[in-house]
């Protein structure tokens, strides 16, 4: 167990971090810096340590598409409900999908009324269950991005060599780079930098982001989580806009390399290859989702499973879509805290405790 | 009854859903609705953890609770240990000595009898350590699949001693807020054991019971306005049941918070935030401002509060608000958990 955290959250270093930014957020000369956090994580991190208020009122910290339940699109929730209602499935799922509110229902609600859906913690718990009940079909929602892929991957090569014929895996994962340019060709929006998720760029490698500053001329600051993290990455970025001098930093390095995990990748390519994706807000996206290659599309559900979906919809008056775009704050919508609460989410960015919706709900003062 | 606070929006699925049963806003909305209409009275109505009431002239509590936990056995405890503390701790918190328990068993068909004289002699124990007698029992047999291996309910009565008055209303502004020490070792401890949490811990379950360390508090002549024990929803959850009780507003201060770093190192692992994490012994206590630093003492003195700690205060009356300010300067809302937490995905 990593003790890393404390020596990150220490009260001395972030008063010098935030003179620094305060003092670089000057000499930038500019009206206005945007940058971004790509990653959910993050987004509940500035808020949990109430960075948004200590750092100068020029600085915009933007939330962005990082977060897997938000960004999976009412389509694939609407698929895999189906298939939850479909006799002899078992469902498996991550916690974090079951509140989500499909067109019609969740994932929740199918449970109570007698659906067979079960919360695994990780991939390799679905593929137990499916060992354990040879006479049910077992399949499990593949969510998530580059950091959940690779496991999928590993337990479908032990599947396929254990000869296990009742697994399946409804395919539902994503690539955060593709989804950073549909971010970043958003007209309009003038993004000054990118804070780049830690758990993705452990697999992935900080290579991955060297499009940002070649392609569109800003900087990319690979971070990790904890308070002093969040607050160097900033200063780090600062500087490059300061200095004119856009490029990709790893502030994470303890934990992130250029390449990334190289072994995890070549398990998650040999398994999955690229395909476009729709994204909930973002809309159709190229060679930013993962599909099974042939050789292992028998594991795949719609092979097996008839499910027919009636048109899915995005909630009337949602604006998830513009949220994890960057275009929009939550409290923008109005749904937001009124029809729309953790409780009762109507989007999925207020049913996660990654989603910004909820995050702005939890944490941010006033009312 | 266990209630819970503020009440933003409503359910409306028309059935049970576990989230009516994760100790946040909808268990509250429930208990609201439907719980209280049929069984409304004056006692109920307070929506504590224990009820009060008088009889000639004797003040007694009573309380009921029923235990679901998986898996039921863990790293500091077991479903009977939890049984005994988690109702003695509700006597305890509102300034009772808890006297007398039932307890009443529904057991899966199948169910290892080596398991539950395992379970009955940790039952004992802790009984034995609250200083409580078990003084009739009651025991179910279901079929296979009727229920989880076991569940345990447990009620228990105590007497308030004369001239007590602890409630989560009697709260004011100036008072001091403390904890008895480290926070959300009960749920990691939980949820390290369940099936398929890919990671590694020896962080134990807290479970213990508070009833001694009340009595030390009482016993010294100190008045605490209102004592918790802050358990599913965590230490936030509690905080904001008194914030709404009292209508107060409270600040805590992020550095101040004893966690471990075994649980903070989880938390991060997990996505978890630490103040919403379960305990299962320790208390929560606000006091007078003059009372703060003897009460550290006594709990600090006790087997159980080892890291006690002052963590913040209530800072005004009127709005119902829970603040903290964060290590690094910064101040966030802290608001009550909704539903349950899971683990992140990425």
């Amino acid at each position: 167990m990593p003790r890393f955290t404390e020596e990150f959250e220490n009260p001395e270093d972030a008063k010098l971090l935030l003179s620094e930014i305060r003092y670089l957020a000057q000499s930038c000369n500019k009206e206005k810096i945007q940058l971004m956090e790509v990653c959910g994580t993050h987004t509940v991190a500035i808020f949990r340590y109430g960075i948004k208020e200590l750092i100068p009122d020029n600085i915009r910290l933007l939330s962005g598409p990082g977060c897997p339940v938000c960004v999976t699109p009412n389509s694939a929730i609407d698929q895999f409900i189906g298939l939850s209602r479909t006799p002899g499935v078992i469902a498996t799922v991550f916690g974090d999908m079951m509140r989500v509110p499909g067109s019609g229902s969740s994932l929740e609600m199918e449970k109570a009324r007698g659906a067979d859906v079960r919360v695994v913690y990780s991939s390799l718990d679905a593929l137990k269950i499916a060992r354990e009940n040879p006479d049910r079909q077992v399949v499990f929602f593949a969510v998530g991005f580059e950091t959940t892929a690779p496991t999928i991957a590993a337990i479908l090569l032990t599947a396929a060599r254990e000869g296990v014929e009742n697994f399946f895996i409804l395919p539902a994962n994503k690539l955060v780079p593709p989804a950073i340019k549909a971010v970043l060709d958003t007209e309009d929006l003038a993004l000054d930098g990118l804070i780049c998720p830690g758990h993705v760029s452990t697999i992935i490698g900080s290579r991955a982001y060297e499009f940002i500053p070649s392609r569109y001329g800003i900087g990319a600051v690979v971070t990790g989580f904890q308070s002093t993290d969040i607050l160097y990455a900033t200063c780090l970025l600062l500087r490059q806009i300061a200095e004119r001098r856009p490029r990709v930093q790893t502030q994470y390095s303890r934990l992130v390399s250029d390449d990334g995990n190289t072994a995890a990748l070549k398990i998650m390519y040999q398994v999955f290859e690229t395909c476009d994706s729709s994204w909930r807000g973002l809309g159709r996206i190229p060679e930013s989702g993962l599909k099974l290659r042939p050789e292992f599309v028998r594991f795949d559900s719609s092979g097996r499973f008839d499910v027919a979906v009636h048109e899915s919809r995005e909630p009337e008056g949602c604006l998830c879509g513009e949220v994890l775009r960057g275009k929009k704050e939550p409290p923008d919508c109005a749904l937001f805290g009124n029809s729309c609460t953790p409780e009762v989410p109507v989007g999925a960015c207020m049913v996660t405790t990654e989603g910004t919706c909820q995050a702005y709900y939890r944490y941010a003062e006033g009312e | 009854m266990k209630g819970k606070a503020s009440d933003k929006g409503h359910n409306s699925t028309g059935f049970i859903t576990l989230a009516h049963g994760s100790g946040g806003k909808a268990a509250h909305e429930l208990i609201i609705r439907l719980f209280l209409p049929h069984f409304d009275n004056p006692i109920l109505r307070t929506l504590d953890d224990q009820g009060v009431f008088q009889v000639d002239g004797r003040k007694l509590a009573l309380t009921t609770d029923t235990y679901v936990v998986v898996p039921l056995f863990f790293r500091g405890g077991d479903i009977g240990r939890l049984a005994i503390c988690g109702t003695v701790n509700d006597l305890a918190v509102c300034g009772a000595k808890p006297l007398y328990l039932s307890a009443g068993f529904v057991i899966e068909e199948g169910f290892p009898l080596e398991k539950l004289d395992r379970i009955l002699l940790s039952m004992k124990e802790a009984a034995e350590e609250a200083g409580v007698a078990v003084i009739t029992a009651d025991t179910k047999v279901v079929e296979r699949g009727a229920c989880d291996g076991l569940f345990i309910n447990t009620s228990g009565i105590g007497i308030v001693p004369d001239n007590i008055e602890i409630s989560s209303r009697s709260v004011e502004a100036g008072d001091v807020v403390l904890v008895s020490g480290a926070i959300g070792e009960h749920g990691i401890a939980i949820i390290s054991e369940r099936e398929g949490i890919s990671f590694e811990t020896d962080v134990a379950s807290d479970c213990a019971p508070l009833s001694n360390m009340v009595e030390t508090i009482l016993t010294g002549g100190l008045t605490p306005h209102a004592m918790r024990d802050p358990t599913r929803g965590g230490l936030a959850t509690t905080l904001n049941e008194i914030a709404v009780a009292s209508s107060v507003e409270i600040e805590i201060e992020e550095g101040l918070v004893p966690v471990s770093p075994a649980v903070k190192s989880a938390c991060d692992l997990l996505g978890f935030d630490p103040l919403y994490v379960a305990n299962e012994g320790k208390l929560v206590a606000f006091v007078p401002e003059g009372e703060a630093k003897d009460t550290l003492r006594v709990m600090s003195q006790g087997k159980y509060g080892k890291n006690a700690s002052i963590i913040g205060r209530v800072v005004s009356k009127g709005q119902a608000r829970v603040y903290m300010k964060t290590r690094i300067g910064g101040r966030r809302f802290v608001d009550m958990l909704v539903g349950e937490q899971f683990p992140r995905i990425c």
